[in-house]
């Protein structure tokens, strides 16, 4: 299988879609620029021309707007936030619009459109180019969330979330950019709603979103040099996420660790903790622990940044102590 | 139910073709036509005053925007698409959902919040929807559709299907900024999209002057290059002959257009009152603005224009006929299962793994 990286997979599933489907088209800020999208939409405007490329003013509201129009008269937009912190200017028409249209007029028209977004934290970029607001998202019935955390994912997500017949919100991760993974040529498509098994093990189930999925998986090989044995799960698909295979998982191991690249209060590692605490509380032999952001806006000094992000130490620690846990109940 | 329903429809629709070939003969080729606005704007008149009365009865609950005295923006833009072009509305759109050809009793019943309801009784007053006549949908969040307007003639634009799209909405719609992008883009792509901007001089409560310091809304678009047109709202040969260029203007490529439809609604924001509770002011306005009375304009003119009595009773009759089957209608039809609630959240794709929430 050939090496490709996570931006070039995105990229690769653009062109894949655009020469497919007539009925796709790109729109957003940056489609035209060398380095606004990374090298994620790289020419692409060259490949498949600017009339099915869109770049435009900085409006994202009627941008959006306006996919989420093309999109209830048939077209598949994807249409581009090159920050996610950006795209709040798009709520209305993602909210009360793309996600309602379908119930409100009863099934008799659906909103095939893709929102993708970015999230650029780091770099001392600060609070307003950092935000990772996938939560928000999730409440909102009507909307399917994906963060992929693969290459492999990062293409096969996006063609999926295009063939979706509803809003999905694509949501990737420029601290991603770089991985490299397996990535078949041609189309495929990963099922919204399924989540992967990255590492499989029996002491703790550790359930990793985005970027901390991949930490996860990191911190799933330094547990095994301590010999702790954790099942790694990339949930990959936010709404719906796969609770079954989350759930199968800790009926095995008895302890959960959620870590999430978002806030803690509401955020998505709130959601999984309650739904197994509520469905899987039998099974539970210490309470869920949950890594994510701390409760604050993303600072900008290098020094600042490290002591606000995590990383595959936090979920060590977090997994090493449930493990305690249940060692010291069990010699008690 | 229905089809004695839609069976009304028909014996209507054809009295109505009935009277505009009597009119036709008549000297003046905008007669025919004209009768038929006429027709439209008075069903719009009697459905709505059925609906303001049942809502002082009691029996319809949904909050309902109703659109009496502005009947003649919806009825004249719409004579001038074709079935193919999609209309999008606002809170206020019983009257452009008529003028566009949706059905009285399909919009009762939604009113009623029946399962027989052109939405299946998810919409109320407030979301009507009628793919099949391009009534591609009415939302009641202040310029949530305009940029959806202007998304459908991109689509247009890029499948070049020659559809024209209208944003119907109100004045005080334009204090909203993406109202602004989006007549940016528009230009910027050359949309076949035309603005319709309906100013009744009041966003519910407030007058126009005091959300502006300019009554200038027709030259809204100038700055991005859409030329603006200010037209008497309450004319609806002007409202006609306004929308008629700037839908050519838009099918033949040149792009979209801002129409500013100056008129008045008689009754409250939302509601069958007449808007006493908002003072003086209003009242005032509202007696120099009941005897420009959009349908009784036109009638005048039709009968200038040779148009018969029998002709005019007879839509006369028609109209009313249409409400009171609409009414009956939606009483006779049951409600949405409880059972439904939960249907819709998303759509069901074919193969796909889930359409309820």
């Amino acid at each position: 299988m050939r090496r490709v990286s996570y931006a070039q997979a995105i990229r690769e599933a653009h062109a894949e879609l655009l020469s497919a489907d007539p009925r796709v088209f790109l729109i957003g800020q940056g489609l035209w620029s060398p380095w606004y999208a990374g090298t994620t939409l790289k020419d692409i405007d060259r490949e498949f021309g600017r009339d099915r490329v869109i770049d435009t003013p900085v409006s994202e509201n009627a941008v959006t707007g306006a996919a989420v129009g093309a999109a209830l008269q048939g077209m598949h937009p994807i249409v581009f936030h090159p920050r996610m912190d950006f795209m709040l200017l798009a709520v209305d028409p993602i909210v009360n619009q793309a996600a309602n249209w379908c119930y409100i007029f009863s099934g008799q028209i659906s909103v095939p459109v893709v929102i993708r977004a970015v999230i650029n934290r780091g770099g001392e970029q600060g609070a307003q180019h950092s935000q990772a607001l996938h939560a928000m998202f999730m409440h909102v019935p009507g909307l399917k969330v994906v963060m992929p955390s693969t290459p492999y994912d990062a293409k096969g997500l996006l063609i999926a979330a295009v063939q979706d017949d509803n809003p999905v919100l694509y949501i990737d991760d420029r601290w991603l950019y770089e991985d490299e993974g397996d990535v078949p040529e041609g189309r495929y498509g990963v099922p919204i709603g399924s989540a992967a098994i990255r590492r499989k093990g029996t002491d703790v189930t550790i359930v990793g979103i985005s970027y901390m999925a991949r930490e996860a998986v990191e911190a799933g090989e330094q547990l095994a040099d301590e010999g702790i044995d954790s099942e790694v799960i990339d949930l990959r698909s936010l709404k719906p996420w796969d609770k079954e295979l989350v759930l199968a998982s800790v009926r095995k191991t008895g302890l959960l660790v959620v870590a999430d690249s978002g806030w803690r209060t509401c955020g998505a590692s709130a959601e999984i903790a309650a739904t197994v605490s509520g469905e899987g509380f039998a099974w539970l032999k210490a309470p869920v622990v949950r890594v994510a952001l701390p409760d604050c806006p993303a600072p900008t000094s290098r020094w600042q940044e490290k002591a606000y992000y995590r990383t595959a130490a936090d979920i060590v620690a977090a997994a090493r102590g449930l493990v305690g846990v249940r060692q010291y109940e069990a010699s008690a | 139910m229905a089809s004695k329903c839609h069976l009304v429809e028909a014996e209507s629709a054809e009295a109505r073709q009935i009277a505009a070939l009597e009119s036709a003969v008549s000297r003046d080729g905008i007669a025919g036509l004209l009768l038929e606005m006429y027709s439209t704007m008075l069903r719009i008149r009697v459905f709505e005053e059925q609906v303001a009365a049942l809502v002082e009865a009691g029996e319809i609950k949904t909050p309902c925007h109703l659109y009496i005295g502005q009947e003649a923006v919806a009825t004249g833009v719409c004579a001038a698409l074709e079935v193919s072009d999609t209309i999008w509305g606002n809170h206020r759109s019983h009257g452009h959902y008529l003028a566009k050809g949706g059905d009285s009793c399909t919009m009762m019943a939604e009113i009623f919040g029946k399962k027989t309801g052109c939405c299946k009784g998810r919409g109320g007053s407030m979301h009507l929807f009628s793919k099949e006549v391009g009534i591609l949908g009415t939302v009641p969040i202040v310029a949530g559709t305009v940029p959806l307007a202007v998304g459908a003639a991109l689509a247009a634009k890029l499948r070049r299907d020659g559809s024209v799209s209208v944003a119907f909405f109100g004045d005080g719609t334009l204090d909203e900024g993406h109202v602004h992008e989006s007549l940016n883009l528009a230009a910027l792509y050359r949309l076949p999209v035309v603005f319709v901007c309906e100013n009744n001089f009041y966003a519910s409560h407030m007058q126009l002057l005091e959300r502006r310091v300019k009554d200038n809304l027709h030259q809204a678009g100038e700055f991005f290059g859409v030329p603006g047109v200010r037209e008497d709202g309450n004319d609806v040969v002007a409202v006609y002959e306004a929308a008629r260029g700037a839908v050519e203007r838009a099918r033949s490529g040149d792009g979209p257009s801002l129409l500013e439809f100056r008129t008045f609604r008689w009754r409250g924001h939302v509601g069958p009152s007449w808007d006493t509770d908002v003072g003086v002011k209003r009242r005032d306005e509202l007696k120099d603005w009941l005897p420009k009375d959009p349908i009784a304009r036109a009638r005048t003119r039709l009968l200038e224009l040779g148009a018969g009595m029998e002709a005019l009773e007879r839509v006369e009759n028609s109209a009313r006929d249409d409400a009171q089957f609409a009414v009956s209608f939606a009483r006779r039809s049951p409600y949405p299962g409880q059972d439904a609630v939960l249907d819709h959240v998303f759509a069901c794709s074919e193969g796909g793994p889930r359409c309820e929430g």
